[in-house]
Formats: structure tokens, sequence, C-alpha cells
């Protein structure tokens, strides 16, 4: 049967990645609207009312949307290569840790990116303890998925692709491999796994997207 | 084996509430503990390190917190009566509405009573208008689950206790701008496990005034 899906995206939003990577892992084609933010398709705008934003996974033109909401439909609609546990106190955990990244360590780290002097040292000890959390959860783990990429992973996928520009950028470093060895051998381990590979924005023009961002919060120094 | 089931909460959450009521719903038996959010015991700590917030279910002794996770949680585990819809299409449905009233309700209605001026006509906007999406959304259905109460209608209906609170502190009336969801929410107090899993408004008030004061908000 012909499964029509699409994948409203822009190239650089970390939460259509996850789309990506899901639909990569379970081997699905389908086609990709790359959108502009500042210039909004009309399909789009019917297709995420609400919210207004990417991603948007369109199943024989029917609309799922919030990209964590998108995994768990494509984990229930596509049989292989399984994304969440079975077990429904391990898929209970995945959610949480999946939550607490987007509603704590990402704001988190954004805090250290924009923040300068003080308050970026206070931003610094916030997100590290954010992060201390991550490290303890891969404690006898390759993935956060176990052996392979799972939910969790790629919730947690902004991580590994992010973190490095925002750190080259703000100059400063995060994730020491010596204080988070699991999280950084992760953030290799994930970054390299050939299905992610092959999905990453290209790094320079994320370099310069989050540089321009960063410049109305950070001071000039004469 | 018998489940052992404790749920840490507290009376005036409409988090805690969602849980009461999918408990409710399921028939499980749980022990329930009144938790002091202004002196968090050692085993609420314990059990939630990472946000000591409640609520927490505790499952034969492992716990679950976050309350939409808990009632997925619960919905997985005691399969009767379910309360998300078994098509995959229904459930992304139910969870996306359910994590919009997470996103526009419970933080507009909180600004409603903790601002005041400008910052509190805005929430009171917002929160209207988020409103009045799932008035919308709602349509003429009985409830968002469909014929039956479910997932969605869960993860609302124990704001609507607070109403009176925001009402009374924004000086305005939901029932003046969402009919329908007015009507939705006193068919859902019908129904046993939401009437006897939600707090008494006029409490809530009471409550809201003791924050107001503690936060110094006048």
């Amino acid at each position: 049967m012909g499964e029509e899906l699409k994948l409203f995206r822009t190239w650089s939003s970390r939460y259509a990645l996850r789309v990506v990577h899901a639909l990569k892992i379970k081997d699905l084609e389908y086609e990709t609207i790359f959108e502009d933010i500042k210039n909004k398709s009309t399909s789009l705008l019917e297709y995420n009312p609400i919210h207004k934003k990417v991603p948007v996974l369109v199943h024989n033109g029917k609309p799922i949307c919030e990209s964590l909401v998108i995994l768990e439909y494509i984990d229930e609609i596509w049989k292989q290569s399984p994304l969440l546990p079975q077990d429904p106190y391990e898929k209970a955990m995945a959610r949480f840790w999946a939550k607490f990244g987007d509603d704590k360590v990402m704001p988190s780290i954004w805090s250290v990116f924009i923040s300068q002097r003080k308050d970026q040292e206070e931003a610094i000890a916030q997100a590290a303890g954010n992060l201390k959390f991550l490290e303890e959860q891969l404690t006898g783990k390759k993935f956060f998925g176990g052996e392979t990429i799972g939910y969790l992973d790629i919730a947690f996928g902004w991580v590994a692709n992010l973190i490095s520009i925002l750190e080259e950028i703000a100059d400063l470093k995060l994730v020491d491999a010596e204080i988070f060895p699991l999280l950084s051998a992760w953030m290799n381990n994930f970054s390299d796994h050939p299905v992610i590979n092959e999905c990453w924005p290209p790094r320079d023009k994320m370099v310069e997207k989050f540089k321009a961002m960063r410049e109305p919060y950070v001071e000039k120094v004469a | 084996m018998l489940d052992e089931v404790i749920l840490l909460d507290a009376y005036f959450s409409m988090f805690g509430m969602r849980v009461r009521i999918a408990l409710a719903e399921k028939g499980v038996e749980y022990e329930y503990r009144e938790q002091n959010l202004l002196n968090k015991g050692q085993y609420l700590l314990e059990m939630n390190p990472i946000h000591k917030k409640i609520p927490v279910l505790i499952h034969n002794g492992k716990p679950i917190c976050e309350s939409l996770i808990i009632v997925e949680y619960i919905d997985e585990v005691w399969k009767n009566n379910p309360l998300l819809p078994s098509d995959p299409y229904q459930r992304a449905q139910a969870r996306f509405w359910a994590d919009f009233i997470d996103k526009k309700v419970n933080d507009a209605g909180k600004r409603i009573w903790y601002m005041k001026g400008e910052q509190q006509q805005a929430a009171k906007e917002e929160f209207i208008e988020a409103l009045q999406l799932l008035e919308t959304e709602l349509g003429d259905k009985p409830y968002f689950g469909g014929d039956k109460f479910g997932f969605v209608d869960l993860a609302l209906i124990p704001f609507y206790c607070w109403f009176h609170a925001y009402e009374t502190f924004g000086n305005f009336s939901t029932e003046e701008h969402c009919p329908k969801l007015i009507e939705w929410a006193e068919r859902c107090e019908k129904i046993e496990s939401v009437s006897k899993s939600l707090a008494c408004p006029i409490k809530v008030y009471e409550f809201v005034l003791i924050l107001k004061k503690k936060y110094g908000v006048k």
C-alpha cells in the first residue's frame, strides 16, 4: 500500500531533526518540505494552525504536530526498530527524561549561551547540575536506549549536535570529557552512528546562525 | 501479588487531580499521602529528586513523576476502561491537546493571579484564547474523547476548580467567553471519579489568597 509521508521542517530545527532521525531509523521514505520561518507556507499554517511551527508530519493527509508526539506516533504505526521500550515503567522513564531535556536542560544550556560574567557562572552551575542527571542515566549503557539508539537518544539529539556549536561560539566547555565521560562518549557514539551522521545540518551554517542569535545578548567589548 | 500503589499529592494541585481521576477511573486501590509543599518530606525528595514536586506515583516501590506521564503509565498497566484512544492518530491528537493544556492553560492561569496590570491583562487574554481553542476542538462532542470521558478531558478538568479563583482575581467570566466549555465541565463533574477528585473551588480561592500573601502579590 502506498503510504504518503511528508515532513515539514526547517534546515536547522532540532525538533524537526528528531523526526528526521526517527524516520531514518525506521527506514521510511518521505517527502521533505523545507519551511522559511519568516515566510511560512499556507500548507504549514493549515496543518499546524495552533502553534504554526515545524515539525509537522503528514501521514496520508493527516497532520501530527509536536516532535515527541510525532515520535510516539511513528513508533506505534511502524513496528520495526522500536524506539520506545516495551515495559511501561521503562517507557515512563524515557518520557520523563525527554521532558526533562526540553523543560530544564535546554533552557539552562541556552542561559549559559546568552549570559555573561556572573550570570553566566551561575548558569553554568545550573546547566552542569542538569547534565549530571543525564550522565547518571548513561551508567552501564552505550545509548540511553541501551545497546541501540532509541526514543531518548533521539530526544537528546540536540545535545550531541548543538552543544559543541554553542561551546565554540561562546568559547567555553560545558561537556568536559573528564567531568562527563559517559555523556561525552554518548555524544560521539550518537553523532558517528551512520543513521544520525548523514542527517546533521551543515555545521558552518549552524555556527553562523547561532552566532547571529547570540549577538543581541553580548555586550560589545570596546 | 498485590500491587502497592502510593500517591504523593497535594489537595489543590490540578496535576495531582489528574492522577486521582485516572486511578479512580481504573478502580485502582491506593494510599493517598498529602504532602506539605512548604516543608517537603524526605520521602518525596527521595522519590522525585529531580523536580521535588508532586504528584509522584509509586508503584511497587518504583516512582513515576509528571502527571501526564503518570496517567499514560496507569493507562498502560491497568488495561480496563482505557483513557487514551486505541487508534494511533487519535492518540497523537490526544497527546497534542494535553500538551497544549500544559503549555497554554496552566501558565496563563497562574499569571492571572500572580501578576497585575498589563501582565495580568495579557495573561487573561491568553487564557481565554486557549480555552476558546479547546472549545473549538471539543465541537459538538460530549467529551474531548468523543462519547466517553478520556485523556484530554482528564488533563483539562482539574483546572475547572481553579476557574473561580482565576475569575475572581482576574475579574472576568469564563462562561461568558466559553459557554460550551463550561457545559462540558459541568458534564464532567457528574462523573464520580471527577467529582471526588476535584478540590472545592472556594477552598482553592482561599488557598490562592494564602499563596498571594506568601509571594507578596497584592
